[in-house]
């Protein structure tokens, strides 16, 4: 049973009725007791980072949840701001992440080569995947998602580094570090792509 | 590399999609949640849907239809209509959309925009602007309007563009209100005076009636976003129903192409 982090912010929604479509059982969970029982979790997110954060960690659900990821190995994906959650903290805001994985968020615009893009990063962008991954499992040659940031997770161990992605320059787009997972892009609005990584999810 | 995005716009009017032309004689054209299973299918790009009655007639937006929308579009949505606050914005990204568009509410306070930012995320905050060409004899360069084009200011949108963008647009979108409908190709010079004045993703609505009007613009202003109504809900000339939209080899053949001519310019 999946169980999606309803801490108040982010699309539910969209996740719930994508697993729906997939035939995977999945529910939102609104308290700590409602991630028990939890085989993965996942954790959405959008907007700024301290307000995500702060949500998060009035929720209640906070304590449960690290000792769910980080004792039982309950595998987690973190989505968007859920990615950039992951991290030690954000050059967004001053609030501490949660340091489930190395590495700090960064203004995608803070690089030389990304500086005069338009920002936010927005629309299909092509990922490039390190081979071997069960979360790229069938992947169809060209794999593209859908982007909507101006922020990235910057890995700090780029063994952690699943895939990239190029806006003017190469920035860490999808992060596994054990049964935690973080992606920047939407699969749950990226089509077959975004559900066949969902799938793989699913099963890993 | 990031793509140009192509995305179907759809009209909201008494409850049916319609396709309007310059703003006015709205065609019925079908149902929106089946035009969104349509468009999961073809998966295309992103979804804008307009509700062209909420501002004029004063009311809230419609909440019920937009969670209908939400929950059964696949691809990124942005939902405009009748939006006029920070609150109602959130109400609507927690129904599992996208993106909010504001048009009218941002001409008259461009500082919703801010308060959307903070409540939203810039990312996810659209300014719609309607421009036409100013008339008259002496009329040159182009002007805002709101309403379904029944109110003009006296505004250049391109300066008013940077405004709301500094402001907290996360996107600009500029409506062509003398090529609605009409399908005749989009109005490039206006495309590309847009594209210098914005750093923010642009995206650029009407008068696309077939893909080379789409290749004429991309090529024009690059990675941009190229809207459409009767394109992907008209067939031929006579204006027959039957929603469509480029494959993705399609859509990838038109691009490379495309940016390829646009590097060379």
């Amino acid at each position: 049973m999946i169980r999606i982090v309803d801490y108040g912010v982010g699309n539910i929604q969209a996740f719930m009725t994508m697993f729906k479509r997939l035939g995977i059982d999945a529910t939102r969970a609104r308290s700590a007791d409602e991630l028990e029982g939890a085989t993965r979790l996942v954790l959405p997110g959008v907007g700024a980072f301290d307000h995500a954060m702060n949500l998060l960690n009035q929720s209640g659900m906070r304590p449960r949840l690290e000792e769910m990821v980080l004792e039982r190995q309950v595998p987690v994906i973190g989505i968007c701001v859920g990615m950039q959650m992951l991290a030690s903290g954000s050059d967004e805001g001053e609030i501490a992440g949660l340091n489930w994985v190395p590495g700090r968020v960064k203004a995608l615009a803070s690089h030389p080569l990304s500086k005069d893009l338009p920002m936010p990063h927005m629309g299909w962008n092509d990922i490039r995947i390190k081979p071997g991954q069960k979360l790229f499992a069938d992947f169809e040659p060209d794999p593209r998602f859908y982007f909507l940031h101006s922020y990235y997770f910057d890995a700090l161990d780029k063994q952690d580094v699943s895939a990239t992605a190029e806006y003017g320059h190469d920035f860490d787009c999808i992060v596994s570090r054990g049964n935690i997972h973080g992606v920047q892009c939407h699969p749950e609005k990226s089509h077959h792509f975004g559900a066949q990584l969902l799938k793989n999810f699913a099963v890993l | 590399m990031l793509r140009p995005r192509i995305i179907p716009c759809l009209l909201v009017h008494k409850g049916g999609l319609v396709k309007t032309q310059r703003f006015g004689s709205p065609k019925y054209v079908g149902d929106p949640i089946n035009a969104v299973k349509i468009f999961n299918e073809k998966e295309s790009d992103e979804l804008m849907v307009l509700d062209i009655d909420a501002t004029v007639n004063k009311v809230e937006p419609n909440y019920a239809l937009i969670a209908k929308l939400a929950a059964e579009c696949r691809m990124p949505l942005c939902y405009g209509g009748g939006v006029t606050t920070a609150e109602q914005a959130s109400r609507i990204i927690d129904l599992g959309v996208e993106k909010v568009s504001v048009s009218s509410a941002a001409v008259a306070d461009p500082a919703l925009l801010s308060r959307m930012a903070e409540a939203i995320g810039r990312q996810s905050v659209v300014a719609v602007l309607d421009v036409r060409k100013k008339g008259g004899l002496f009329g040159k360069g182009y002007e805002l309007s709101t309403h379904n084009s029944k109110t003009s200011h006296k505004v250049d949108p391109a300066a008013f563009a940077q405004q709301l963008q500094a402001a907290g647009a996360g996107e600009i979108v500029i409506n062509s209100i003398d090529r609605d409908g009409e399908m005749k190709g989009y109005d490039i010079e206006l495309a590309k005076q847009m594209r210098a004045a914005v750093k923010v993703p642009l995206t650029i609505l009407g008068g696309a009636g077939s893909l080379d009007h789409v290749s004429e613009l991309l090529g024009a202003c690059g990675v941009i976003g190229a809207a459409a109504g009767s394109l992907f809900v008209f067939k031929g000339q006579y204006r027959a129903v039957l929603i469509n939209y480029p494959t993705h080899k399609q859509k990838d053949d038109l691009c490379r192409a495309a940016l390829r001519a646009h590097d060379k310019a």
